[in-house]
């Protein structure tokens, strides 16, 4: 139980991106204004570092898990591969977002510092072992979203989405903590493995448990945003600064994924039967309702947030299969989606420029022949996203469908083909308008070489993670290998 | 036990009474009072079971700090009563449907059959020099040390989060420097010596005459 130093370099992704956040801190108050990107250069080598240390803690340990803290923390191969997605996805972020955070004068230390923060919540949350921790996590991850999404002072569309996201999210912790607090109230116990070891061991007192398993599971669909807990998404992405809806929409639904799979399947594994069920009905809804309704909208940032809306849905169906390929194949839709959605938002943020935001649909228009290249990689995410092989997005649906047909659900695989197919409709609304309307501006896009080179990863990684998925879906095996 | 148990009736019952108020009371002044009432009452229910030092803290940081805080923003914004009670009044029966159905609930699943004392016995009393809040300390500092540190991270993102979204310059506020008014001399910065050119006295005005249409009305 007692603190031993070895527990430190397991938390070695941790620290460094802790002490990246204070070094910045202290840094940017020295920093003269016109020196601000010293921040960026901090924040790149803190990720980077972080990165690597992943991979060297990872390594060492290799694929059984190491427990620290006295089983608070936990480092196991699951852990590696998010903790490793994240990192990426939030590299990607701050490449995207210099150029349309200077024009703003919102290019501060704080933008930073806050998105370090959360991503360190994230990674707490990756890491959590019991319920205590991955509670304190989601708040340190949710302080700081609230506070970004309300980052631009002047805008009344941030202050009313950050004030939204505020309450409800407000209300989703208060039910999650309910649900804690009813499975405390049953097992006495607070660690995901000795819940898990009180229920089989009676698992007389059910109805207790299947009482917070609710609340729990109203939790963590609020934090996914799957229907009907998912009202706060396209309001808040839309009233967002672009850059921290992109982070907003990738990184978090790791770490919800993440949460998840601690919960249901590491702690509450014994109520698979109850919780399975529910999660149908949420994935159903939430594939429905978020591909129906983004057909209908102008603004492309809500549109996308109806399609993070469907792609939960996605997720819920291979977590509720319950299996080993469930499993793998949900968390190979989480890491890929995550891309995805930062690719979409990240073609967004460059379009965008001083004085204009790039959010309607009609923005896009024309774009191919403005930036043939910029074109080329939202037409690759978009057809990812539509499903499309032989891009990535098709290899993580065809697995979740898998999944579902093994364990015999053909009826949940058929609505869900169903319901990719109407949404399939709105991904390609968007590449006949970037190929095939004349453009209504011919403003310059993002140029600085930080954007290009990400958003020619992003693009590219879709095309080549979707020819080749055998590396990512190997990762994503030893991860439930246990 | 008996007189412990009297205490705990009356002290569970002043609590109830004093929630069930803060929800019915108009002036939302006295509905922030009869929650420091509730919090008080809850902090002797605590010192019942032996937390002494979480009823300390209750009393100190809610009542003292943060209740404060709650009843000087109540004072300050100008809530509009009326309004809220007209809304009030057209989601009741919606609210009562769904209010007596969670009761319900939470009676099958918190009543005696689940949470009585056969399933959870009152806890052996402890000996006379126990220090619960040693205890608190030790195990804060050595168990729970991880959620602890994470716990520190999340109030310095609630320091840096207000600064950014509060802080800012504002060219046009009036503002006074207290260094600068010290600085002031007596000189050309307090006095002013203006000569001016004495005018002549105005001559005093007449009563103007009254004209016919007046003496007729």
């Amino acid at each position: 139980m007692s603190f031993q130093a070895i527990d430190l370099f397991t938390l070695l992704p941790e620290l460094v991106v802790l002490i990246t956040a204070c070094t910045v801190l202290v840094v940017d108050l020295y920093l003269p204004a016109d020196r601000k990107d010293a921040n960026q250069l901090i924040t790149f080598a803190g990720l980077v570092l972080a990165l690597l240390a992943v991979g060297v803690v990872g390594l060492s340990f290799g694929p059984e898990p190491t427990l620290a803290f006295g089983g608070a923390f936990v480092r196991d191969p699951l852990s590696d591969l998010l903790k490793g997605a994240v990192l990426v996805v939030t590299l990607l972020a701050f490449a995207y977002s210099a150029r349309y955070m200077r024009e703003r004068n919102m290019w501060v230390g704080e933008f930073h510092v806050l998105v370090l923060f959360a991503l360190l919540g994230i990674l707490v949350m990756i890491s959590a072992n019991g319920f205590l921790t991955i509670y304190l996590g989601l708040e340190l991850l949710a302080l700081c979203l609230y506070a970004l999404v309300a980052f631009n002072r002047d805008s009344g569309a941030g202050a009313e989405a950050a004030m939204k996201y505020f309450v409800l999210g407000a209300l989703g912790s208060g039910m999650l903590l309910y649900g804690i607090s009813m499975i405390y109230g049953a097992t006495g116990e607070l660690g995901f493995a000795p819940v898990a070891q009180a229920m089989s061991a009676d698992g007389a007192e059910s109805r207790i448990l299947v009482f917070g398993l609710v609340f729990v599971i109203i939790g963590i669909a609020f934090k996914f945003g799957a229907v009907p807990f998912h009202m706060w998404i396209p309001d808040v992405y839309q009233g967002a600064p672009a850059p921290v809806a992109l982070f907003l929409s990738s990184a978090p639904k790791v770490a919800a994924f993440a949460m998840a799979v601690r919960i249901l399947v590491d702690a509450l594994a014994g109520l698979g039967s109850d919780w399975s069920d529910i999660l149908i009905i949420l994935s159903v809804l939430s594939m429905g309702i978020g591909n129906v309704v983004a057909i209908a909208q102008s603004n492309i940032k809500r549109m996308l947030g109806y399609s993070t809306i469907s792609h939960v849905g996605f997720i819920f169906l291979g977590l509720l299969a319950g299996t080993h390929e469930g499993y793998v194949a949900a968390m190979f839709y989480a890491v890929v989606y995550a891309l995805m959605a930062a690719g979409a938002f990240g073609v967004l943020v460059m379009l965008s420029h001083q004085g204009f935001e790039a959010e309607n649909l009609d923005d896009l228009k024309g774009l191919g022949d403005r930036d043939p290249w910029l074109a080329a990689m939202m037409t690759l995410v978009m057809f990812s996203m539509a499903g499309v092989p032989p891009l990535v997005g098709f290899m993580a649906k065809l697995l979740v469908l898998q999944a579902v047909i093994d364990i015999g659900l053909v009826w949940l695989a058929v609505v869900a083909v169903v319901f990719s197919i109407v949404g399939a409709f709105y991904y390609l609304r968007v590449v006949k308008m970037i190929y095939f309307d004349k453009p209504v501006s011919d403003a310059p896009v993002d140029s600085t070489r930080d954007a290009r080179i990400a958003v020619s990863v992003n693009g590219l990684s879709m095309l080549v993670l979707g020819m080749f998925p055998a590396a990512l879906l190997s990762l994503c095996e030893a991860a439930f290998a246990g | 036990m008996g007189f412990e148990k009297f205490l705990f009736y009356v002290f569970a019952a002043i609590t109830v009474f004093a929630a069930g108020m803060v929800v019915t009371r108009r002036n939302p002044v006295q509905a922030v009072l009869y929650l420091v009432l509730a919090f008080v009452s809850s902090a002797a229910l605590w010192l019942l079971i032996e937390a002494e030092f979480l009823g300390i803290v209750l009393v100190l940081v809610y009542v003292g700090a943060v209740m404060v805080l709650f009843l000087f923003v109540v004072m300050m914004l100008d809530i509009d009563i009326t309004a809220l009670q007209s809304q009030f009044i057209k989601h009741l029966p919606l609210g009562l449907v769904i209010a007596a159905m969670m009761l319900f609930n939470l009676f099958l699943v918190l009543g005696p059959s689940n949470f009585g004392l056969s399933a959870f016995p009152s806890p052996e009393p402890k000996p006379a020099g126990y220090s619960n809040t040693a205890t608190l300390g030790l195990d804060l500092y050595t168990v729970y040390l991880y959620q602890f540190e994470i716990a520190a991270v999340i109030l310095l993102v609630a320091i840096i989060a207000a600064i950014r979204l509060t802080l800012r310059r504002r060219p046009q506020t009036k503002y006074q420097d207290p260094a600068r008014q010290v600085r002031v001399r007596k000189g050309p910065d307090r006095i002013r010596v203006v000569s001016m050119p004495a005018e002549p006295t105005p001559p005093p005005i007449m009563a103007a005459p009254r004209t016919e249409e007046e003496a007729a009305s």
